[in-house]
């Protein structure tokens, strides 16, 4: 789990890539919806696969697959975990 | 909620549109979307709701009977939601039922694949009725995953009977009927795990606690409805209040009498 | 009285709440959701072992394949045309055994009749009104759907509707909508009331009328039928030897055409009625699933086909009575529907239809299966044509009203882009509440489908091309 930290936008994140949840800047209905999906402040989230046009992204999150648009995930901040392959 | 049968039934009819007869039981079916419940639901009551892969194909109540033991049940099949805060109308439908309805059984349906997300609510409903099963579906799905659920801990852990389920395939539906008639008739006691909050919200639960208690009046949990306030949820409170006139009605009429 | 106590005392209590909420520097709600997974993941961890498998990786893989830039745009229309291939190739002989064996058992009907010694008028209303329309309803319409159900409850099943909504989204993100209006226009293709009930899984108001005011844009199963007899008739059977593939591909350019039609008409309403930045997307994408075969086939034909065609026949039955009185009422030398027919005969014309089709779609209000039966009644009801039960019988009878293949694609293209039934207007008012919702949802796909077929028509004429 240690390793190098950064804080980014959860969009800006590759696919392959995992990291952390460190806050929602989300508001209203969207932000309850995100939480209730497990999408919390600790939570480990795996970005899986790009839609054929780049948008939405696929998220692994608590064993399931959640679909995000950009500009949402762009106000999910995270911590990237460099090596935390194995976490999730 | 302490109603009377009959005051139940009319609650039912007028506010769900579901017809409950007198001395059936009222079993609720919850869960997250594409859990299988209304796959459970016409495997038990042989009724033909929409099933498929794919959330949201149940936006509606639904209701059928099915006999089990000599004793009549009436299921209702919810649309699936992610928690009781709700959101949007289907999830409203599926809050309102199991919060102001009260029925005598609350079959919270899990997906065994992702445990975490389903226990979510499966916690949130443990708060507002003690007479709840868990129906672990899917496993057929968390073998092929090679997840590893140990059942009997986990009955331990939450309080209330877990039985494993395919629906699908037709397993676990008798042990399923069973428990519900079991939790139903009052044979068999659950004590459902309360969830344990932070320091702050316990404290200001503790804080609205003696004020909530006029305003539940035996309807609703106290500790319940000062974490609802909490949460700050305006449609909820619509709904609250639509609720609570007409018990207070109820209350009215019974000290008139 | 006793309701007003609480509500107040409720309200008080609320106030206080917000006073307490105020005073905690983060959101309540946000700790509470955050507690809730700290105990679940308790619990998770006492019970739970995860022992890797392969499954993930089937699920990877075919999802790499599903919504891949290369493959899953044409994935999509492959399967779509696939699909209709099967349907149209598969229903063609079943459609017309069903035909014959159906009429021939209306001959001897017709002799059962006669041997009792019923009025001739009792004949007419129920063997040549009711009969006739419930044949043709069950020959037209069964054979396709029971095979068109299976198949989508396949697709269905196995989780791939979702990855649909997922592939569209950005277009529908571009059109202001939300890519989930995507499933609720699949549930369309099963019926449009359901298709509109199923837009409460959209979550903002106004995305969700979007969803709703465009949905009859998607073919429903009532459609379907008048679509794949038409094209079979005037497209395919002009191209002999790949009747079904170029069937197929109409009825999926036609779909085609819905689904843009569907993004232009949403687009627009953001722009204008339903003004608004688009909000947002959560898509949940469940894994995959294998399909029970055995389960499909039983649910799809006996939960939906019969479903379908019992409503069908319902509705027929009595239509296809009213028919007969109606074409067999005189006033002068005409019966009363041929003056109804030329009443609505000038509108029609002008939009390359003619008067009878109007009736039969306005008739079709009731429910869209009955349009076809009902036109071929109209216009049997005058002539005496013997072989009805094939594809060529059908035609003769359609040419020698003065169709053309102009006709032909009017009719196609009004079906799609036409007023919904009574039954998905009624779930408008039920889901909306408002009379207002209605009235556009049934006003704006008449325009657009109007407009269409009169810019098409009057562009084919003044080119001289029929
Ligand atoms: N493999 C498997 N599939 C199931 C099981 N139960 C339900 N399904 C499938 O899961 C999908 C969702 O089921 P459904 O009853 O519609 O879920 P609901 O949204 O909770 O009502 C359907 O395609 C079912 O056929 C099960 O125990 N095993
Ligand atoms: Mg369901």
């Amino acid at each position: 789990m240690k390793g190098a930290e950064r804080i980014d936008a959860l969009a800006d994140l590759s696919p392959g890539s995992v990291c952390q949840i460190v806050s929602l800047e989300l508001s209203g209905l969207l932000r309850r919806r995100i939480l209730d999906l497990g999408i919390v402040p600790g939570t480990l989230i795996r970005c899986i696969r790009r839609g054929p046009s780049g948008d939405p992204t696929a998220y692994l999150v608590r064993e399931t697959l959640i679909a995000l648009r950009s500009e949402d995930a762009a106000q999910i901040s995270v911590r990237t975990l460099l090596n935390g392959e194995e976490c999730i | 909620m302490n109603l009377s049968a009959k005051q139940k039934r009319s609650l039912w009819q007028d506010h769900f549109g579901i017809t409950i007869a007198a001395g059936q039981y009222g079993v609720a079916l919850a869960g997250n979307p594409n859990v299988g419940k209304s796959t459970i639901f016409n495997a038990l009551t042989g009724l033909h709701q929409h099933t498929g892969n794919w959330p949201g194909k149940t936006v509606d109540n639904a209701q059928g009977g099915f006999q089990y033991q000599q004793k009549s049940f009436l299921m209702v099949d919810l649309p699936g939601t992610y928690s009781l805060l709700a959101h949007t109308v289907e999830e409203q439908i599926a809050r309102d039922f199991l919060c102001f309805a009260s029925p005598d059984v609350t079959v919270v349906v899990l997906d065994a694949t992702c445990l975490e997300r389903n226990l979510n609510l499966a916690l949130q409903v443990f708060e507002i009725t003690p007479n709840v099963i868990v129906c672990l579906n899917l496993m057929d799905e968390a073998q092929k995953k090679r997840l590893k659920i140990d059942v009997q801990s986990l009955e331990r852990e939450l309080g209330v009977p877990v039985v494993a389920t395919a629906a699908r395939q037709g397993e676990g539906l008798i042990e399923l009927q069973e428990k519900i008639l079991q939790v139903a008739s009052g044979a068999l006691p659950t004590n459902p795990r309360q969830i344990l909050y932070s320091p702050e919200v316990e404290k200001a639960v503790e804080h609205l606690l003696p004020m909530v208690g006029s305003i539940a009046n035996n309807t609703l949990s106290p500790r319940w409805l000062a974490l609802r306030l909490l949460d700050g949820d305006r449609s909820f409170l619509d709904s609250l209040s639509s609720f609570l006139g007409v018990n207070s009605c109820w209350e009215g009429a019974r000290c008139a009498q | 009285m006793c309701a007003m106590m609480p509500t107040r005392s409720l309200s008080e209590v609320w106030s206080e709440a917000e006073i307490v909420r105020r005073s905690y520097p983060n959101s309540f709600s946000d700790q509470m959701v955050a507690d809730i997974y700290g105990n679940v993941e308790q619990i998770t961890n006492n019970v739970l072992t995860k022992q890797g498998s392969k499954r993930y990786l089937f699920d990877q893989k075919l999802d790499d394949l599903v919504t891949s830039k290369r493959f899953g745009y044409p994935l999509m229309l492959l399967l779509l045309v696939i699909v209709f291939w099967i349907t149209m190739a598969g229903a063609n002989v079943p459609s017309r055994l069903l035909a014959s064996g159906l009429f021939a058992f209306q001959d001897q009907l017709t002799l059962w009749f006669q041997w009792i010694g019923t009025p001739s008028w009792v004949h007419g209303v129920l063997v040549l009104g009711v009969y006739r329309t419930l044949a043709w309803v069950i020959a037209v319409m069964l054979p396709p759907m029971a095979i068109f159900f299976p198949l989508f409850t396949l697709l269905e099943d196995s989780g791939y509707l979702p990855r649909i909504a997922f592939n569209l989204d950005h277009i529908f993100k571009k059109a202001k909508a939300c890519g989930k209006q995507s499933l609720t226009m699949c549930m369309g293709f099963g019926c449009n009331a359901a298709g509109v009930t199923a837009c409460r899984i959209i979550d903002s108001p106004r995305e969700r009328l979007i969803a709703i005011l465009t949905n009859s844009f998607v073919p429903c199963n009532g459609r379907f039928p008048t679509l794949i007899v038409v094209s079979s008739i005037f497209i395919g059977g002009a191209v002999a030897p790949y009747t079904g593939l170029v069937n197929a591909l109409v009825i999926s350019g036609l779909i085609l055409l819905g689904i843009a039609t569907t993004l232009l008409i949403s687009w627009l309403l953001s722009l204008t009625i339903l003004k608004g930045e688009p909000s947002s997307l959560v898509l949940e994408l469940p894994s995959y699933r294998r399909p029970q075969l055995g389960s499909v086939i039983y649910r799809s034909i006996l939960d939906r086909t019969l479903f379908v065609l019992r409503r069908a026949v319902l509705i027929a039955a009595p239509a296809g009575g009213v028919i007969w009185i109606l074409g067999n009422i005189y006033i002068g030398q005409q019966s009363l529907l041929t003056s109804l027919g030329q009443a609505l005969n000038p509108f029609g014309q002008l939009f390359g239809l003619d008067g009878f089709i109007l009736m039969a779609f306005i008739l079709g209000l009731a429910a869209n299966e009955i349009v076809l039966p009902i036109l071929l009644m109209s216009y049997l009801s005058t002539g005496y044509l013997q072989d009805f039960t094939s594809l060529e019988g059908l035609r003769s009878v359609l040419v020698s009203n003065g169709w053309t293949w102009l006709t032909a694609i009017n009719m196609m293209l009004f079906s799609l882009l036409h007023w919904p039934c009574s039954t998905t207007l009624l779930t408008t008012y039920k889901e909306t509440g408002s009379k207002k919702w209605v009235l556009l949802s049934f006003l704006i796909p008449t325009m657009t489908g109007l407009s269409v077929i009169f810019i098409f028509t009057q562009c084919v004429r003044f080119l001289g091309l029929v």
